[in-house]
């Protein structure tokens, strides 16, 4: 049986853990946008994670976790030496990286660490890249320094305004706007804030990008779990996306899917909890 | 040993029956259905044969087993050496010999069936298959000498094990490279562990193992590795692209992406592969059918595993739904019998025409319009047609689409040029299975789309001699 060593792993924020895993031939064929599947144990699911980061050099794929279920929370217990079963990748089209002129590229919660290949991508073909990163309040604001640097400027939101400015992504969206031209938007975060991202940019016509998270187990366009509605059309998000035009996607029922199993996830959580003693953190999820 | 007995003898001889557990019984649980048959009805049926000097069965196979010369083994009592005979073959006796469509194929071809019931050739290969494996004794056909030459098998179902088994014993180096996690493609993701368990894959897995045949799980050729890497950087000579079918087709109907329509690749991945029936020991959640109406879509062999899938997590109300007559249902006719004796109900001459749901996007019906059969149509069977006014409403919590499948367009999407027909399945010449495309193959149900196990097997078969000539001739 393979294994895959977890060779760095360290919290970025309560209850966000970064993970880099040696997978050297999935790190080689990395681009920005595409994700992998894991399984954490022999009796474990399969989750998808955006790719964070890759380093062909050192053969390793970087995943960013948070954990709200069953599955993520066991996987945040795993340290460097520690091994997943299965990582599969990387899979997905990549984001469409071409100069656009100005891209705003928008980060919520976990979403603004797995955001950062894509705005590092798009300010290497020219774009001049605006940066938002939200987030509940100000521990949970992750991987800032890394996006200041790939971006051409950077706005960090709180919702309880404890840095940065207080308020969500779409109220400095709107900001700029009003202010400035903007040419492209690419939205990755939780499905409601994408949603909204998608509303306030479509009276302006400015083209749209989410990349989305629905429910998926075998990630090549197997099972169709992960169809989404696009343009009325269903389109499997693990071959056909994960990015697609936020103007086309029907969000309702992207977020209705994806609460199907919430019973069932919440009592696997509520067992997990009885059965292990988190190591470090036991704050909920920012989602 | 048994002394051959007159052919007038033989055809006195009734067909012997498999021995299956109780439908009550089994219905509540995901053990196998058909219980094998023991040495003595094993040899009891192959005295039946009529050894034929031009055996039909052969001809009618698929893979072109040497049926004949398997039951003269078993009649011998040699039942490892008709092991080792039925694997020159056939690498996966133990699996084509459960889910076989055996009355179509050998058994239809076999003399006996004119007059009497044909020879359970089915029953007799899995018998062999089952003593092996008891035995611990596979028996392994020889190996030619190494050749040097190595070749890629993508997929690991049925069309590229067997392609692998048969390149391997060639002398070729064989790697297989999986994209799911475990091995053996639909055998283990599709077929439900009822009808086929998962041990009996690995088993058959292990076997090929120990013939030399290297395998690879969580790499998705197209993505992880390209076939043009396969040809180069991987020192590979030739390729054979063997990923199935694939995508699942929807019905394209209003609220089929409410909470609980599943498509049956999903329904029956979650519960095969990923285990969902049990729960206590499983992480992957399905929705919970216990006590529920769970409908199923599609009159195939993908359809009856699911529904009988259904049946077993509990639901009170199983049903297929088919917009066809029971004459007209594709799925095997031991199939649609297991899933009546279990209960199974069928509501043929039925078309969906909407999903509906509550306000949280739960399906809590479906709409359907009752049909009459007409002329037949282009397929030969008889054409469904609406009955005007006969819609109404069935309550059901789980609805399970299994209409069928369309390729699957990894693999093609990053190998430009590899020519595809307009659906996306690729082209494939049908005698040597060269693809546009130098050094690739293909075959299986991405060349052909969705067929059966054995279909399957017969063009990787048949792949594995033209990779073999042109490995051995350099001509393309």
């Amino acid at each position: 049986m393979s294994m895959y060593p977890i060779v760095e792993a360290r919290f970025l924020a309560p209850d966000v853990k970064w993970l880099a895993i040696e997978a050297p031939r999935i790190a080689r064929k990395h681009q920005a946008g595409q994700f992998v599947i894991v399984r954490a144990h022999e009796h474990g699911e399969r989750i998808p994670l955006t790719i964070a980061h890759a380093s062909a050099k050192n053969g390793t794929v970087a995943i960013i976790v948070q954990g709200v279920g069953k599955t993520t929370k066991l996987i945040n217990t795993l340290e460097a030496g520690d091994s997943l079963v299965d990582i599969v990748g990387p899979l997905g089209k990549p984001t469409e990286i071409e100069n656009y002129g100005v891209v705003a590229v928008i980060g919520g919660g976990v979403g603004a660490a797995i955001a950062y290949p894509s705005a590092v991508a798009l300010r290497q073909a020219g774009n001049a890249v605006l940066s938002i990163v939200g987030a509940r309040t100000k521990q949970l604001v992750i991987l800032e320094n890394e996006m200041r640097a790939a971006t051409s400027e950077l706005f960090v939101m709180t919702d309880d305004g404890s840095y940065g400015e207080q308020g969500f992504v779409t109220h400095k969206l709107q900001q700029l706007i009003d202010e400035r031209r903007i040419d492209r938007v690419l939205a990755i975060g939780p499905t409601t804030m994408m949603q909204a991202v998608a509303e306030l940019t479509r009276p302006h016509g400015i083209p749209t990008i989410v990349s989305l998270n629905p429910i998926m187990v075998d990630g090549t366009g197997m099972c169709g779990g992960c169809r989404v509605l696009v343009g009325g059309e269903n389109r499997f998000a693990c071959v056909d996306g994960p990015e697609f035009d936020a103007h086309a996607v029907d969000f309702r029922s992207l977020i209705q899917r994806n609460r199907v199993y919430r019973q069932r996830e919440q009592a696997a959580l509520d067992k997990f909890h009885e059965t292990h003693t988190c190591r470090l953190f036991t704050t909920p999820g920012s989602q | 040993m048994r002394e051959a007995l007159p052919p007038k003898e033989r055809t006195k001889i009734p067909r012997q029956e498999m021995p299956e557990r109780d439908a009550c019984e089994r219905a509540h649980d995901f053990g196998e259905v058909n219980l094998g048959f023991n040495a003595a009805l094993a040899e009891h049926e192959s005295q039946r044969c009529l050894t034929c000097v031009d055996p039909k069965c052969t001809r009618g196979c698929p893979v072109g087993v040497k049926v004949r010369e398997v039951v003269e083994l078993v009649l011998a009592g040699e039942y490892l050496k008709a092991g080792a005979k039925l694997r020159e073959d056939n690498v996966l006796p133990a699996v084509t010999g459960r889910v076989c469509p055996q009355e179509t194929q050998c058994e239809g071809a076999c003399v006996l069936g004119k007059r009497f019931a044909p020879v359970a050739i089915g029953h007799i290969e899995r018998f062999v298959a089952d003593y092996e494996r008891a035995a611990g004794a596979a028996g392994l056909p020889e190996r030619a000498p190494a050749t040097g030459k190595k070749v890629a098998i993508v997929g690991s179902g049925p069309a590229g094990l067997s392609c692998a088994g048969d390149l391997i014993l060639r002398g070729h180096e064989v790697t297989v490279f999986e994209a799911l996690h475990e091995l053996g493609g639909v055998l283990v993701y599709g077929i439900p562990e009822f009808r086929l368990p998962k041990e009996i894959v690995r088993n058959e897995i292990d076997n090929m193992r120990r013939m030399g045949v290297n395998f690879e799980t969580n790499v998705v050729i197209g993505k992880t590795i390209t076939i043009d890497e396969l040809l180069t950087e991987e020192g590979c000579q030739a390729v054979f692209v063997a990923t199935g079918a694939g995508l699942p087709k929807f019905l394209n109907l209003p609220g089929e992406h409410l909470g609980g329509v599943y498509s049956a690749n999903e329904f029956l991945t979650r519960v095969n592969l990923m285990r969902a029936y049990d729960a206590e020991h499983y992480d992957s959640p399905i929705y919970d059918c216990r006590n529920r109406s769970v409908a199923v879509i599609g009159g195939g062999n993908t359809a009856m595993d699911a529904v009988r899938s259904a049946v077993r997590l509990g639901a009170a109300q199983a049903m297929i739904v088919y917009r066809r007559g029971e004459q007209e249902l594709p799925a095997r006719q031991e199939e649609v019998h297991h899933a009546k004796s279990e209960g199974v109900q069928f509501l043929t001459l039925h078309n969906p025409l909407e999903f509906l749901g509550d306000d949280r996007g739960m399906l809590t019906g479906m709409r359907l319009q009752k049909m009459e059969l007409g002329e037949p149509d282009e397929s030969g069977r008889r054409r469904p047609a609406p009955i005007v006014g006969s819609e109404f409403v069935l309550p059901i919590d789980v609805a399970v689409v299994a209409v069928g499948s369309a390729a699957n367009p990894l693999v093609q999407s990053t190998t430009p040029d590899l020519a595809t027909n307009p659906w996306g399945y690729i082209v494939a010449d049908p005698y040597s299975f060269r693809t546009s495309k130098q050094g690739v193959f293909a075959g299986g149900d991405i060349v052909s789309g969705a067929a059966t196990v054995i279909l399957a097997m017969g063009s990787g078969r048949k792949a594995a001699a033209s990779i073999h000539e042109y490995l051995t001739t350099n001509a393309w």
